[in-house]
């Protein structure tokens, strides 16, 4: 078995064997999605839980379809609307949902450690959909595919990261992982968007995107939060999309085949340049949420299987 | 008239800063003598063996949190007392605050009715410095002083505002009041749980700069050049505030310093996984910055240690890092954990008992803290190496809140007492 986990918390305790297990399975799901073949016998008889006490649409519908194409029933908890509100803690919700006895347990959370806190408390397999400023580890497995089916291959490529850095769960993810994987990265942000610490991550750290930019194979953009766009991070938008928007000009200091990413939700205009967005010779923007279904396909029955082989073990 | 005589005692005294063999007489709950060699029993005095193990001045902690008012069901007097008891401490100094905050003389009294009745240690009390704890208006410093308040301050709260806080140190010269304050700029270290750094950033916890220590420290010297107050930082932890404190007290301010034991004894990394209890108010800081405060203690630039006992229930704590309430108990930890800088050669036992015991003392005016004739018999007497694992759930704290749990310690207390009396005896 080269895939062991119990639950998907992040990418840092995921060893590369086990990542790249990951990503082929899915690499597979995603060819068999595109030709039309179906999967409902994975995860039949198991159910799912989605519980976002965080707004998310394409994550969550990201995750509910995937559960819904291998079979499993699917139930969705906003989170935001219920039992918190009635200062219900999460130990507590997670308690109940446990005794529920769901199989596997999709969670965003807006606090850092808060998934890996509830992951103590259940006995099914936890994936983390988001945790605070932490990890987001399905948004770097799908990156990190999308990269591999682009380029053909997922170590030694130069891949920068470009904006909010700072308050970005993907960017920790995706440093993580390519790190892991034996890539360059390239870290490009205004110093106020930059982690504390950055200097000991391991990458490269530039604060000029045509310094940074320049030969990489991978552009990676990051979304800027609204409420981190009027002076108190970065002066303006203005400001910030003509020093760090990935536009024609900066793009052009890259390789001429160089792939352009984001996570989504686009700012057009802000980070990224609209027309750069849409080139569908450069952008892989919708490559990267269609291989977000088949990496979390992948992930749930990768943790399924290890599930249902724990339990076999406890009924014998 | 009641005699006891400690024969046979490793004598830990922070005034000589010496470790060595002796005897030493206590009568009517006051040290009447100490000797190199025992001598003769008085008629009538009991004899104690110590079997060559330490006798030290009783600890004076500063800064303890007993949650009366407002929060018995995390500490009483109770059992904050006993807790000191078998920690080794003989004097608790108590924060105000509590729910409400000590700010009147009423509620002083209140607090000083409470442990007299039930802590079996001696209780002094400290009163908030602003109505509330608010930053806006200075409380009635001298009635507090006159209702037995032995410092004033916000705990954990600073005072933004520096015209309110110069004129409650103006006011409180007038009184040679102590002002306690904490140093930690407010607007940097807004929302921050840890210290900020490598392991913030991969934990993706809001962080502080550990120079928000140096900012407010700096700010505070101002401040003190301009109105001459009697003035202690409670927690300098951060390697970057420490040249500026050795200036001030160079300058000859009234400044001293404290910190406490789990900043000299635990870093950032300790938080690991998200691991609330080792959430605390200032953070934990690098490993560098540790050792730098222990060499700062070591030379007594750092004046003292304390446990900063604060309690918590499990609901505080079982939250989300963020959310999670701050802060650790300390009171029967604080020797075995100070012990470990003993043990691992950073400090001696006599400069550890100079922060723990005598500096305390000296700083509220207090006879005790020293193994002196005159000198009030608040004693410990314990073995620095017996090793044990230590158990939460064991803890005479209501809260079990420690960042020890589990983890092996050495350092035992045989034998405590209060103005003589024999208040914890352990095994």
């Amino acid at each position: 078995m080269t895939f062991r986990a119990k639950h998907l918390l992040g990418i840092e305790h995921l060893h590369p064997t086990e990542i790249t297990t990951l990503l082929d399975l899915a690499d597979s799901y995603a060819d068999h999605n595109r030709r039309g073949i179906a999967h409902r016998d994975v995860l039949a008889g198991l159910t799912q839980i989605n519980m976002f006490f965080e707004s998310s649409t394409r994550t969550q519908a990201s995750f509910e379809l995937a559960g819904k194409r291998l079979g499993a029933d699917v139930m969705n908890m906003g989170m935001q609307a219920s039992s918190i509100k009635k200062g219900e803690t999460l130990i507590d919700t997670a308690l109940t949902l446990n005794a529920m006895r769901p199989d596997l347990l999709v969670v965003r959370h807006p606090h850092s450690g808060a998934v890996d806190l509830l992951a103590q408390k259940v006995n099914c397999a936890v994936l983390n959909a988001g945790d605070g400023k932490h990890e987001h580890p399905t948004q770097a497995l799908l990156d990190a595919l999308t990269i591999r089916r682009a380029k053909g291959r997922l170590h030694r490529l130069s891949i920068a990261i470009c904006g909010d850095i700072a308050h970005s769960r993907v960017a920790r993810s995706n440093i993580m992982l390519l790190g892991k994987m034996e890539n360059r990265i390239r870290l490009i942000a205004p110093p106020t968007l930059m982690p504390a610490g950055v200097s000991e991550f391991g990458c490269e750290v530039f604060e000029n995107m045509e310094e940074g930019l320049r030969d990489v194979d991978v552009v990676m953009m990051l979304r800027l939060q609204k409420e981190r766009m009027d002076g108190g991070f970065i002066p303006s938008e203005r400001e910030y999309f003509h020093r760090y928007g990935l536009d024609a000009a900066k793009l052009s200091h890259a390789k001429p085949d160089a792939i352009v990413m984001h996570p989504g939700p686009m700012n057009r205009g802000v980070e990224i340049d609209g027309n750069i967005a849409d080139d569908i010779n450069r952008s892989v923007i919708q490559e990267q949420v269609e291989m977000g279904v088949a990496v979390r396909m992948a992930a749930m029955d990768l943790l399924a299987r290890n599930l249902r082989a724990q339990r076999q073990e406890v009924m014998v | 008239m009641t005699q006891t005589l400690f024969i046979n005692a490793r004598l830990i005294d922070p005034v000589a800063l010496t470790d060595s063999r002796g005897a030493l007489l206590m009568r009517n709950g006051k040290i009447t003598a100490v000797y190199e060699t025992a001598p003769t029993p008085p008629k009538g005095a009991s004899v104690i063996d110590c079997g060559g193990q330490c006798l030290a001045p009783g600890i004076i902690d500063i800064g303890v949190k007993v949650s009366e008012p407002g929060e018995r069901h995390k500490e009483s007097f109770r059992t904050a007392g006993r807790a000191a008891a078998a920690g080794g401490v003989t004097t608790i100094v108590t924060r105000p605050d509590t729910s409400p905050a000590i700010d009147t003389p009423e509620t002083l009294e209140f607090v000083a009715r409470r442990a007299a009745l039930d802590a079996p240690v001696n209780v002094l009390p400290m009163a908030a410095l602003t109505k509330g704890r608010d930053g806006r208006e200075m409380t009635e410093i001298g009635f507090l002083q006159d209702a037995g308040a032995v410092a004033f301050t916000d705990c954990d709260r600073v005072i933004s505002n520096t015209k309110v806080f110069s004129r409650a140190l103006t006011y409180a010269r007038s009184l040679d009041a102590l002002v306690i304050a904490h140093v930690q700029d407010p607007g940097l270290s807004d929302g921050a749980a840890v210290t900020s750094g490598k392991f913030a950033s991969l934990r993706g916890l809001p962080g502080v700069s550990p120079m928000a220590e140096r900012m407010a420290l700096d700010r505070d010297i101002a401040l003190l050049e301009m109105t001459g107050a009697r003035y202690h930082a409670d927690q300098i932890t951060t390697a970057r505030a420490l040249p500026a404190l050795e200036r001030a007290k160079r300058n000859g301010l009234r400044i001293t310093a404290g910190i406490g034991i789990h900043h000299l004894t635990l870093n950032e990394l300790d938080v690991a996984d998200y691991r609330t209890f080792f959430k605390l108010k200032p953070p934990l800081r690098s490993e560098d910055d540790r050792q730098a405060v222990v060499q700062a203690v070591a030379d007594g630039l750092i004046d003292i240690i304390s446990s900063m006992h604060s309690p918590q229930d499990e609901e505080s704590k079982r939250l989300p890092f963020e959310e999670a309430a701050s802060g650790a108990v300390g009171l029967e930890t604080l020797l075995p954990a100070a012990l470990r800088l003993y043990h691992a050669d950073a400090i001696d036992l006599p400069r550890l008992f100079r922060a723990l015991s005598l500096n305390p003392a000296h700083l509220l005016g207090l006879a005790a803290g020293r193994l002196l004739a005159g000198a009030p018999a608040d004693l410990i007497l314990f073995d620095p190496d017996a090793p044990f694992q230590l158990d939460r759930a064991r803890l005479m704290s209501k809260s079990k809140n420690t960042p020890f749990d589990g983890a092996r310690m050495q350092g035992k207390v045989l034998g405590t007492w209060v103005a003589g009396t024999r208040i914890w005896e352990g095994h």
